[in-house]
């Protein structure tokens, strides 16, 4: 069994890496030949980041759209960040750089708590997917999928710090074991069996669906560019290679003038 | 009046419920071969047309970030579906922004995503097909891609991309709109909108110079052509002679002559609109852009002032840089291009224009913001300039003013309902439903605080407002242009106000 396990999350790491590595590539090389900041935007570089941080961190627009979504969104991903890092002790060693941050008791006390926030937002955005008549129209089985299955990794972690605990100091072996390619044994418990095969699927669903709106947002055009279209020409090379050629469905007439 | 019910203002602005296919049709009047062709695209739909479509797809995927972004983003959370004013005045779920998308987006997961691929089903993609590609046709012609939507998505898909790349891939397969691609092809052969040629704009001109002359005493001019002008002025030809517009244009030439600049227009560039935006196409859209440096080279002008229009002035503020640039044959001194109200808030503000308010005063005004000045420009040096500085001027000219509903203006602005390339009759179902968020908040204003006038910089919303106040009983005339404003309350120097005007100092 932990070698099952230990082969499932090495494959969905390679697949969460490598297709999420290729996607951002993707983004990274498609060029955005016009400028089309949603105004009023930002006119300097340090602006973009202040909106990109505030879009990031705290779902600006999401605010400004509808205050259940961001209640219930902002909920569930603040948790899952503090969950992650609360995680994280079971994967670095005391001597690691990080130990001190992730040690701190805000982390771990409120990490441990996360778990319900994350629940309830999880289930409020569930709620809404199944009671408001707009969003179960633009709902997909996969949209309903994906909360499931985030909603069980939230359960099951939760069953395991307040109900039936796991042999922590186990996991934690097999964890770092698993950094240095030596398979350790893992808990037999059929909790955090299900606990791991759902972050698995998840890190192997994730370059391929809609979780991809995590590295999308810094690439989208309407919140990443400065508004200084005036000042500075901004051209792309395909293009570019059209400007020889422009107006040439107006040259006759011209000529003819 | 029409075949359709006006929608009934909303008594509590309650999210309406949806109504599946309540909007579905055939969409607006089909482009004949004559429209099509000389844009580049093919007469009628082409035989392999599902190969074609898939190929612009994906090549447009790989020209435009925005689009490959924005098509895997989306998490279905929501927050768009009540924020378009199609939605609101239709209640169908295809006008729903995310709606909207999803008709391409289930075609992009269908052909060129891994779970679309193997589990169509299981993420909603769908095969293209002729029902698909009808569905394409009727939905994108109901988007006026105002951007709204774009305000209040947490990854600020911007739908208006996803519809021009849904015109464009149409365009490839033969599928045009009537409308646009009409007018395309009149700028290419005439050099503007409305194929006004150059005689009958002379003309035209000519006649409104004795009108203006005979109003004030003034010979004031609207000059053509005219080289070694200092400024070139580009405006939509819709100023040339339609209502309210032409009193617009009335507007910027007491402006221009009060100022004292050497200005002319352009026979060659009597054209601002660019309807290449419309159907999503970069080459198009560049084509007509060009007339516009074309005519500065030509006329040897220094600077470029962008008169009233929304579309026109996103192409010009945020686009033309990119299309036409670089102009390093301008004065770099001012702004390239400068909007007729950043032009007139300058000379506002350094004290060279006298107004007498109380011209004004038969108006109580408001202000509606057009969607692309509002959300795709700016104006002045500070965000939100686009905001302010027409209020501004506005302010300065009429004392009576008054903002509507804050969550119908500014960045939340509703669209006038007719942006986009749906300003024609065979929309007109469309266009009458979709004004119904900014009809409510007029309305709001004219029972609360008797507002008589609505003023606008656009066109397009000029046009369509004098369409549609009329279906909600409202009259056609309280929509003005801006610098009809200006015009009417500025003491023009030597006029036999401003000699009256003077008299009275003179005695007191």
């Amino acid at each position: 069994m932990s070698v099952a396990f230990a082969i499932l999350l090495y494959v969905a790491a390679t697949i969460f890496i490598v297709g999420l590595t290729l996607r951002v590539l993707k983004y990274w090389r498609t060029p955005a030949p016009l400028k089309i900041p949603t105004m009023p935007a930002p006119t300097t570089q340090a602006g973009v980041v202040a909106r990109m941080g505030r879009e990031v961190v705290l779902f600006e627009s999401l605010f400004k759209s509808n205050k259940w979504i961001w209640v219930f969104g902002w909920m569930f991903h603040f948790s899952l960040v503090l969950a992650f890092f609360r995680h994280l002790r079971y994967a670095i060693s005391p001597d690691n750089i990080l130990w001190p941050v992730i040690s701190m008791e805000i982390i771990q006390s409120f990490g441990k708590y996360a778990g319900y926030f994350m629940l309830i937002g999880l289930l409020g955005l569930l709620a809404r997917r199944i009671i408001v008549d707009r969003v179960r129209y633009i709902s997909s089985p996969s949209d309903y999928l994906m909360l499931l299955l985030i909603i069980s990794i939230a359960a099951t972690g939760l069953s395991m710090t307040f109900i039936e605990h796991t042999d922590i100091v186990q996991l934690k072996m097999f964890v770092l074991g698993l950094f240095r390619f030596d398979i350790q044994e893992l808990p037999s418990s059929l909790l955090l069996q299900l606990h791991l095969a759902a972050v698995a699927l998840l890190m192997i669903v994730f370059p391929i669906s809609k979780l991809l709106h995590a590295p999308g947002i810094f690439f989208s055009p309407t919140r990443n560019q400065v508004d200084n279209a005036r000042e500075k020409r901004h051209i792309v090379p395909w293009a570019a290679k059209l400007d020889a050629n422009r107006g040439h469905k107006t040259k006759d007439q011209l000529v003819k003038d | 009046m029409a075949d359709f019910d006006t929608p009934e203002y909303r008594k509590y602005r309650d999210i309406p419920k949806l109504n599946e296919g309540i909007m579905e049709g055939s969409g607006p009047f089909i482009a004949k071969p004559a429209h099509q062709e000389p844009l580049g695209f093919p007469g009628e739909l082409v035989e392999n047309w599902e190969e074609v479509a898939k190929a612009k797809m994906g090549d447009l995927l790989g020209k435009y970030r925005g689009l490959q972004v924005y098509l895997d983003s989306c998490v279905k959370c929501g927050a768009c579906t009540d924020k378009c004013h199609y939605y609101i005045g239709t209640t169908d779920p295809k006008n729903m922004p995310v709606g909207r998308q999803d008709l391409l987006r289930s075609v992009y997961r269908r052909y060129f995503t891994f779970a679309g691929k193997f589990f169509p089903k299981l993420v909603g993609a769908r095969d293209l097909n002729k029902e698909v590609l009808d569905e394409w046709y009727n939905y994108f012609h109901q988007c006026s891609q105002c951007r709204r939507c774009s305000v209040y998505c947490p990854y600020g898909i911007d739908t208006a991309e996803i519809s021009m790349a849904a015109r464009d891939i149409l365009d490839a397969v033969g599928v045009g709109q009537k409308y646009c691609n009409e007018i395309i092809g009149k700028v290419f052969k005439i050099g503007n909108n409305l194929g006004l040629p150059e005689r009958a704009l002379k003309d035209t001109l000519e006649d409104l110079e004795e009108e203006i002359e005979e109003e004030t005493g003034l010979p004031i001019k609207l000059p053509l052509d005219k080289k070694g002008a200092d400024i070139l002025l580009v405006t939509p030809s819709a100023d040339f002679f339609a209502e309210p517009h032409i009193d617009g244009l009335i507007g910027y030439a007491k402006v221009f002559h009060e100022a004292g600049v050497n200005w002319t227009l352009s026979s060659h560039a009597s054209e601002a609109g660019n309807f290449g935006m419309f159907i999503g196409s970069y080459e198009n859209m560049q084509d007509v852009a060009m007339r516009v440096r074309q005519a500065a080279e030509d006329l040897g002008v220094k600077r470029i002032v962008h008169g009233e229009c929304g579309h026109a002035w996103r192409i010009a503020y945020s686009f033309w840089n990119t299309l036409i640039g670089p102009w390093d044959f301008l004065d770099q001194n001012y702004p390239i291009p400068q909007h007729i109200c950043e032009f007139t808030w300058d000379l506002i503000q350094s004290n060279k224009l006298n107004f007498d308010k109380s011209e004004n005063d038969h108006r109580v005004m408001t202000f509606h913001d057009s969607c692309n000045v509002a959300r795709a420009t700016r104006m002045g040096d500070k965000a939100g300039g686009q905001f302010e500085i027409p209020r501004n001027v506005i302010k300065a000219v009429c004392n009576n003013y008054v903002e509507m509903d804050a969550e119908t203006t500014k960045e939340g602005t509703y669209c006038c309902g007719g942006g986009g390339g749906l300003l024609t009759d065979d929309l007109m179902e469309v266009r009458v439903k979709g004004a119904l968020p900014r009809m409510e908040a007029l309305n709001e204003v004219v029972v609360d605080h008797g507002v008589t006038n609505m003023a606008a910089i656009c066109a397009i919303c000029k046009s369509q407002f004098t369409k549609v106040l009329p279906y909600y009983k409202m009259p056609m005339d309280m929509i003005v242009s801006v610098h009809q404003l200006v015009g009417d309350a500025l003491i023009l120097t030597g006029s036999a106000e401003a000699l009256a005007a003077a008299e009275e100092t003179e005695e007191d």
